[in-house]
Order: C-alpha cells, then structure tokens, then sequence
C-alpha cells in the first residue's frame, strides 16, 4: 500500500465518483458527454463501461431540463451527480439551482431533501473569454439552501466530492479548469472531508491570506517568495464557502493581526467582501492594518491572454498586497 | 408523425363507471369546488398572505387524472395546485393550515399557497415559477424507471408554461429516455391575462408534444368521464414501460389569475357561456340522466363535502402559528 500514491485532480474526482457509485446503488450521474465521451476533461472517463447507461447518463444540451430532472430523482430517492460543463453554463439553469433545489427542503416544510451534487468548473487561465472563465461561487453562496466547495487539490478533490454526495442537501461543487491535470498525493484508503473545514495550507505569523481553488497555489507561491523577504505568511484554503469556516480565519488573524483576500472572482461583491465584513465584525480588534482583497478586475474576462493574465490575480500582486498589509511598500 | 396527434372523443355507449366510482368522482369535483370557494372567502377575510389563484372551473383535470394514480406515484404541480393535491388524497385540514401559514399546514406555515407539498401522498410540490415543475417531474420519472416499481410521474401545468423552455427540454429529456410521466397541460385559454391565441400561433398545444414524437391527446376539459379515460391509456402506457404521454384538457378558468384580477381581457358573456359547460354541472347531468345516481343522492355528496370543508376550516383557523424557531430549521 503506497501512501505517498501521486495522482491528478482529474483522477481523485473519478475515483471518487466510482467509489461512490460502488458504495450506493442510488448514486447516478447526468450531464453532457459525461457517458461514452467521459467527460470534457475525462472526469467521468470509463464509468458508462463500469456502470452503464442506466446510471451514466448522456443528455441533451438542455441545463435546465437535466438539472431540473436531478432535483426531481433527488426528491424521489435517488442521489444525482449532475455535472454542468462550465459554471458559465449554469446561468441558463438557474431557476432550477436557486428557486428549485435550494429552497425544496425549506419550502416543504422539511418533507423532501434534494440530496444532489451539481460538478461544475470555473476560471480563468486558458483563453476561454468571458463566457468560459468566470468564478461564479459567490451567487450560489447568496441563496440560503445550498452549499459551495471549491477544492484545490487531488486530495481535497475526493474527499471533498465523496462527502458532497452524502451530505444530503444540494451541493456546488466548483471544480477548477487548471487543476486538472495537477498531480497531487491521494492516498489509496478511502476517506472523506467534512465541508465548511478550512485546510492550513501553509502556516505563518505575519500575515494571513484567506483564498481557495486555484489561487491556494498562487498564494503558496507568492508566500514562498515573501519568505525570501522574511515575511512569514500563513495560507488558509477555505475549501468551502457555504459552510463559511470564519473561526478559523478568526484565529489565524488573532496570530498575525493581518489579513489579505484571494478569489478569483470579480472583486465587487464576492465572497471576499463577505469575509471581510465579518472579520471587522467579530474581530476587528485583532486587526492592525485594513482587510485587503487581490480579486479579478471588475470587467468581463478578455480573450487575449496578456489581457486576461493582466485582469486575474497573479502571484506578484499577492506579494504586493501582503507587503501593502504589513506596511512595507 | 401526425397520427401522434390524438383528438379523444368519449364512447358514451361503451362509458361505464359504476355507481361507486361515480359517489367518489362526484364528492371528489364538489371537494375542490368546496376548498377553494372557501379559500376566495379566507383571502377575502385577510386570513392569507400573497396571491391566491383559484382552481374553480378546472376540477375535471385534477379529478380524471388523480383517480388513476397510486399515493407512491409522484406528482408536481402549479400555484393553482390545491386542487391536484385533494384529487391526489391531501388533507383539508392541513391544506387549510398551510395556507393560513400555521404549524399544522403541510410545510409547518413555512411554503404557503404556492408551494404544497406532502410526501405521504407523493406531491413532490407545487411550484411558483411557471413550468418549473415539469422537469422536476421528469426526475420523478427517472427514479421510478431506475428502481423499476411501475410508478409513474404526473406533472400538471398551464397553457402560459408550454412557452416556457424548461417545458421544451423537459419534454424532449423524457422522450429521449423513455420515461414513465404524463405531461397534463391544462389549457384555460389564458396565460395570467393574456388570451393564449395571442402567445403562440399552434392550435393545439399538444402539437408541442408530438414535436419531439411523444403521443399526444386533446381531450374536453370539462368532462371527467373523458379525461379520465384519455389519462388512463396514458398511464397505463407509463406502467407498462413505453414512455411519456401528453394530455391537453381543454378547460376554462372561471374566476381570475388570481382574486382581485380585474379581468379585463374577457368578457362577462364569454364566462357566462363556458359557467354552462361547468365540470360539476356536466358529470351531474350525466349521473342523472344514465341514472347512476338521483338529485337526492347527488345533493347529499355534496352537503357532507361543504359540511367536511367548514369543518376542516373552522379547525385550521384555531391551530397555532410556527414558532419562531421554524425560520432556522430545514436550509438544507
């Protein structure tokens, strides 16, 4: 048994499918070429030859139609893993996201539970434009009845998809274009990770940088170089976003006094400016300097890559941000 | 492709229902007529919140579709759902509890009008956003073929909502699947105000059906007996496992969208004419007139159904509100 086993994100999530798939017979899977394609980005590869067409459903490009038709399996006993080829996509589903699955379980009065994970993925980095690149987790954070994972590495990749599938409510899950292909160790003994738990990617004592999915690695790289510069950061990989992990946050801060926000979203009215508000709340006696946010520019993504590498957070302006927080520009 | 497209006509020579089924269709019409002409009288009073949109003139949908289904046969709905829920077993007492948003009601006081569910009985919900529902049925459809128990999934909706795209790649998921679920549109002849003529140019909306092959029947509304009859070929088709089936009832909703429309968009007359052709009016001509059952019987059904409905008033208006805890129960 190797346990330092090394395998991609786009690995950990399909052995996470199958382990799934084999553990409950209720598990299905509906989404477009998800079946004999296996997947855009080969997540669901080799499931339909596993588990056949009666649980690997191929569908028709209709997000509305087959996410719909997950909330009503949901409802009825099943456990749907819908998959949505790009988190831009959603928008033409979204009566069925926010008004069906996220309020069955309130609006009933507790009588029905949509136990349903919808896999999507979101980002920026490849030149997809701005109706391929967006990092939308924050609009699903603002409908109660939801929960919101964004994991960052094969590890957190499984743990975190074997768990959404058993939570019993309806889950985002934001997987992220860039990380598939990334290596990381997931050992072979099955496991899960409870949503609404941060990871301590990286601990440190000068400064805290809150940030999750892609920019965990941005954030490592930049608190690698500040290193160099005898700038101690911790990073913190919120994970999840509904459930919003602040007590973690909260004690990170009462250490270093500083805190800097990474998203990827757009910087107005993300769910780093949820953060922030609630860090200036409950601990704004910790604070030495004010919150500050590296996000994305608060325009559609571009097409050009020097354009767009320019519009999304990049290591450099981590650094520059931290240094801005610890009053050392 | 065009023999699709079924137009039923009821054999009255070959029509029997006994005497039974007669009683239970009968009280079954005067109970939503009784619920809901006691819901326009609790809106009146202020005993409600929101809108309230009156199922009067359709019961004859509810009432020939729901006496063929099975309480583990699933159900979606409208906002004009009540009558689904009471042709599908529901309880007076909690429906009424509901919509006055007390701890009895079907959703603890928590969904309301729009939003009945009971799961007891299979009502996946009803739904306040137009043809939301019918997708939802679909996946009701789709657990009913995986666990392979011969249920089948109703999904009821309006005219306005064949416009709608959820419709569309509801219809077309189904058909591409095979599944066991009947698309019943009822067609009121408007879409909130607007006359449905004016909103699409088909004459028939079960032409929609047939587009993505799916066998398709226009049957009268207003008569129980046919749609009845047209519905079971239907689920019998979902039982036996040859998919989806759409039905368009022609019908008439006598009161407004919601009470309080000004109903410009008709007029007087044309409500009059279609109060001739009522549901309750014509399955009580023809109890009569096949002497299935007399005016003294037909009179006492529907006493003991006014007398059921005050009870279950009466008993609803006197249970308690939620307790605040209730605002932070059942997020998830």
């Amino acid at each position: 048994m190797s346990t330092n086993r090394t395998i991609t994100y786009a690995a950990a999530l399909n052995e996470a499918l199958r382990e799934e798939m084999n553990r409950d017979e209720d598990v299905i899977i509906l989404g477009e070429d998800i079946g004999d394609y296996g997947g855009v980005f080969n997540v669901t590869k080799g499931l339909i030859e596993e588990f056949g067409r009666e649980r690997i459903i191929d569908t028709p490009i209709s997000e509305a139609g087959f996410t719909g038709a997950g909330v009503g399996a949901a409802m009825t006993g099943l456990k749907p893993v819908v998959e949505i080829m790009w988190v831009d996509f959603t928008f033409v589903a979204m009566d069925q996201i926010l008004n069906q699955a996220a309020k069955m379980s309130y609006m009933s009065g507790g009588q029905t539970s949509v136990p349903m994970v919808i896999r999507t993925q979101g980002g920026g980095g490849r030149g997809n434009a701005a109706q391929h690149s967006q990092s939308l987790e924050a609009i699903f954070a603002q409908v109660p009845g939801i929960k919101v994972v964004a994991p960052s590495t094969p590890y957190d990749a499984k743990g975190l998809l074997k768990q959404s599938i058993r939570e019993g409510c309806p889950v985002m899950f934001l997987e992220n274009k860039m990380l598939y292909s990334q290596k990381g160790e997931v050992p072979e003994e099955e496991y899960v990770i409870p949503l609404g738990v941060a990871d301590i990617k990286r601990a440190g004592s000068d400064v805290t940088i809150v940030t999750l999915s892609r920019m965990v690695q941005f954030s490592l790289d930049a608190a690698e170089q500040l290193a160099q510069e005898g700038i101690n950061a911790e990073v913190i990989d919120l994970r999840t976003i509904v459930p919003l992990d602040v007590d973690t946050v909260k004690q990170s801060v009462a250490k270093t006094n500083r805190l800097v926000i990474v998203q990827e979203a757009h910087r107005s009215y993300g769910w780093g400016a949820e953060l922030a508000a609630r860090i200036q709340e409950e601990a704004f006696d910790d604070l030495d300097s004010p919150v500050l946010r590296v996000a994305t520019e608060d325009v559609p993504i571009p097409y050009n890559l020097k354009l767009e590498k320019e519009t999304l957070p990049q290591v450099a302006d981590i650094v520059r941000e931290v240094k801005k927080a610890l009053y050392r520009q | 492709m065009q023999d699709l497209l079924k137009f039923y006509e009821l054999d009255e020579q070959g029509w029997s229902w006994s005497e039974e089924d007669c009683r239970n269709v009968w009280s079954t019409l005067n109970l939503i007529r009784a619920f809901e002409e006691k819901s326009v009288d609790v809106y009146k009073q202020g005993l409600m919140g929101g809108s309230l949109h009156p199922y009067i003139g359709q019961e004859a949908v509810a009432v020939g579709v729901g006496m063929l289904l099975q309480k583990t046969d699933y159900m979606t709905m409208t906002y004009r759902g009540r009558g689904h829920a009471l042709a599908k077993g529901a309880d007076p007492y909690k429906l009424f509890a509901e919509m006055m948003g007390r701890e009895d009601g079907y959703c603890k006081g928590k969904g309301g009008p729009m939003h009945i569910a009971s799961k007891e009985d299979g009502i996946l919900g009803a739904n306040g956003i137009v043809g939301a529902g019918i997708p939802i049925a679909v996946g009701g459809a789709l657990t009913a073929k995986r666990k392979k128990n011969g249920q089948v999934a109703v999904t009821f909706f309006g005219d306005g909502a064949t416009n709608q795209g959820a419709f569309h790649e509801a219809l077309n998921l189904a058909a591409v699947l095979a599944l066991p679920i009947l698309f019943v549109c009822e067609n009121n002849l408007y879409s909130e105000m607007t006359p449905i003529g004016d909103s699409v140019l088909n004459e028939h909306l079960a032409e929609r059906g047939v587009a993505y092959r799916i066998p398709s029947i226009v049957v009268d509304g207003n008569d129980v007996r046919a749609v009845s009859e047209a519905a079971k070929w239907a689920v019998d088709r979902g039982r036996a496992g040859q998919g989806p089936t759409l039905i368009e009832a022609k019908t008439y909703r006598q009161l407004g969208h919601m009470y309080g429309d000004a109903e410009t968009y008709r007029t007087k007359d044309e409500v009059e004419a279609w109060k001739q052709k009522d549901p309750l009016l014509l399955f009580r001509k023809t109890c009569i007139e096949r002497g299935l059952l007399d005016e003294a019987a037909l009179n006492e059904l529907k006493q003991n159904v006014y007398t059921q409905i005050e009870e279950a008033y009466e008993r609803a208006k006197e249970s308690a509100e939620p307790k605040m805890e209730e605002i932070f129960t059942d997020v998830y």
